[in-house]
């Protein structure tokens, strides 16, 4: 019999076979591309920059002289800026989903709109964040000028729906369980969610928040419009402060036709990738660890 | 006997304690808290429409049919408000980054749920993770010092492209919503239940066949959704658009022009501190309206049909 000793993959016709190959090749290709794109930027902005790097870098004022400029004030501005937007977002974030997954009761219309509206702030364009700080809060009713405050609410208002996003999934993977335990024990509701619920959903929500964070760092559009990209000699010193942050000191420099300048655009670039790694990095090993600790 | 004067105020059989009252109480303000801070999301939407609306009927009653010509310069005395290079510019370079990112993040996608072993899932994801991460503001600078003289200013046929085009923001863009396409995408696919694979491999089918005509048939409304989502991000990304493409809003139908998108006139109006009330005040509220509607309504469209393929399949 000579088709037994055939394998099954022979009955395949030619043709077939080779749209799957070639169906193979395309997508092995499509991801290699994709993936070796981020090295490459890397490889090219090194290349650019790389002699640069040095903590002088870093510990340097921006300055019109290549030789003594660097990115202090807006390293540290971007720190300031972020880690109020980050103090003022995340605690409403928690709460929203919070009341959204174990308060708010049966869904009702309200949830429902409340949800919508969730999602969809969060599709909104960056840039759209940067006109109702403009309008409302850097000039308008509030008036608080191009500071730190001003930017920092700005940046709140934009990572606020995706921590409430992430908090709610990592609130949802706590299995029930727990707090049904607590609750025919004769625990209130809150107490159960106090003591069980939100130790439980912690990891999931740092990881969520560590991500939003560095979207936030990297975020450059909105604060174009308050006034960020000005050049900045100082730290801030408090929320009325004046402030410049580093994806704009890049642009700053990037847009400055001498070429000296535009190395100093790719060596803040490679700051800023160097940060972002590193808080990526730390949020998916944290959430490896938690995944692991889990499944035991 | 304090405990039995209380229950009687409470009105209840049990006879709760005053720490049982305290915890009660505790627990409904902590409600009535959060409750509250639901409501910051909902003042952020009703102030993103409140800073977009008054300012940009006024501009309107102002230039009425202005906004149908052909010139873009609002900025400039006297002042021209034809929306017309805005569009076309956003529309080419829109259209170049979804000609790059669809094949390219639906294979990705496809290769994830269909082709790669548990383990290559586990290290192409994180990769993917750290795509999307990339600040804009360093694709931005990429396409500057790199695709814009080495890539489109020797190889464009058309015209003579100079530091700044559409095409070179096109392209970053396009790599920008790459990690979109692919994650949403997956996530659809992925949801595809077992069963629907396992038929199909039964009846003889090759890996291809299934993930092309089972796989990508059942999650289509989720790949939908993929797409719909990447082109509302690529509507409004601005700073790509403002470093690679210029800030020239150049009527052209060449993507080896400088050009100008609705989102990146915003980013290149407000650099300047805009006065309130100033031409340039005014009009980035009237081109953020429209990018507002505009991705609202396509966000909208989009979780729709992501809310479909949960309804199917989970």
């Amino acid at each position: 019999m000579a088709t037994a000793s055939t394998s099954l993959e022979s009955r395949v016709s030619l043709d077939r076979r080779i749209k799957d190959f070639t169906f193979t090749t395309f997508l092995s290709v499509s991801i290699v591309a994709s993936l070796a794109f981020i090295f490459y930027i890397i490889y090219r902005l090194y290349n650019n920059a790389g002699f640069l790097l040095s903590w002088d870098l870093v510990t340097f004022f921006p300055s019109y002289d290549i030789d003594t400029a660097g990115f202090q004030s807006s390293i540290m501005g971007s720190i300031w800026v972020v880690g109020f937007a980050t103090l003022f977002a995340v605690p409403i974030g928690v709460m929203t989903a919070l009341y959204l997954e174990e308060f708010a009761g049966k869904r009702n219309r309200f949830t429902a709109l409340l949800e919508l509206n969730i999602q969809n702030l969060a599709g909104v364009p960056a840039v759209v964040f940067g006109l109702i700080g403009l309008a409302f809060i850097a000039r308008g009713p509030l008036s608080w000028g191009f500071t730190v405050g001003s930017a920092a609410i700005v940046l709140a208002m934009l990572i606020l729906p995706v921590i409430i996003i992430i908090t709610r999934e990592a609130i949802r993977a706590v299995p029930p369980s727990y707090k049904e335990g607590a609750l025919a024990l004769g625990a209130t509701h809150w107490q159960a969610v106090s003591k069980l619920v939100i130790p439980s959903a912690v990891p999931g929500t740092a990881t969520g928040t560590i991500l939003a964070v560095s979207r936030a760092i990297g975020e450059s559009a909105p604060l174009l419009l308050l006034g960020a990209l000005s050049f900045v000699t100082f730290n801030p010193t408090g929320l009325d402060s004046g402030f410049t942050i580093l994806p704009l000191a890049i642009f700053k420099y990037a847009s400055d036709s001498r070429e000296e300048f535009q190395v100093l655009a790719s060596a803040g670039s490679l700051i800023l990738l160097a940060i972002l790694f590193a808080m990526n990095l730390f949020a998916i090993l944290l959430r490896d660890y938690t995944l692991r600790k889990r499944n035991i | 006997m304090s405990t039995t004067a209380q229950s009687g105020r409470a009105g209840m059989s049990l006879a709760p304690s005053t720490h049982l009252r305290r915890r009660n109480l505790i627990q409904l303000l902590i409600t009535k808290l959060m409750a509250s801070a639901t409501l910051v999301s909902v003042l952020v939407t009703v102030g993103i429409v409140l800073s977009l609306i008054p300012t940009t009927f006024r501009l309107l009653r102002e230039i009425t049919t202005q906004i149908f010509g052909t010139v873009w310069a609002p900025l400039f005395t006297p002042s021209q408000y034809g929306m017309a290079p805005l569009l076309t510019g956003t529309f080419i370079i829109v259209s170049i980054a979804m000609v790059i990112a669809i094949p390219i993040g639906l294979a990705s996608a496809i290769f994830l749920s269909d082709y790669a072993t548990f383990n290559l899932r586990r290290i192409v994801k994180p990769i993917l993770e750290i795509l999307a991460g990339i600040p804009t503001v360093v694709l931005g600078l990429f396409g500057l010092y790199v695709v814009n003289p080495e890539f489109v200013e020797k190889y464009w046929p058309i015209g003579e492209p100079l530091a700044y085009t559409a095409l070179g923001a096109g392209l970053m863009t396009g790599i920008l919503i790459i990690p979109i396409i692919a994650s949403v995408a997956d996530d659809a696919l992925s949801s595809v239940p077992r069963a629907m694979r396992e038929a199909a491999y039964a009846l003889g089918a090759t890996r291809r066949e299934v993930a092309t005509k089972v796989v990508l048939n059942a999650g289509l409304s989720g790949v939908v959704a993929a797409l719909i989502l990447a082109f509302a991000r690529a509507f409004g990304e601005t700073t790509i658009a403002l470093m690679v493409a210029g800030s020239y809003p150049k009527l052209s139908a060449n993507p080896g022009d400088p050009m100008q998108t609705m989102a990146s006139f915003i980013g290149f109006a407000g650099i300047g501190d805009a006065e309130v009330g100033s031409s340039a005040y005014n009009t980035i509220f009237l081109v953020g309206t429209v990018l507002f509607t505009v991705t609202l309504v396509l966000n909208i469209l989009g979780n729709r049909f992501i809310a479909r393929f949960r309804e199917v399949y989970e």
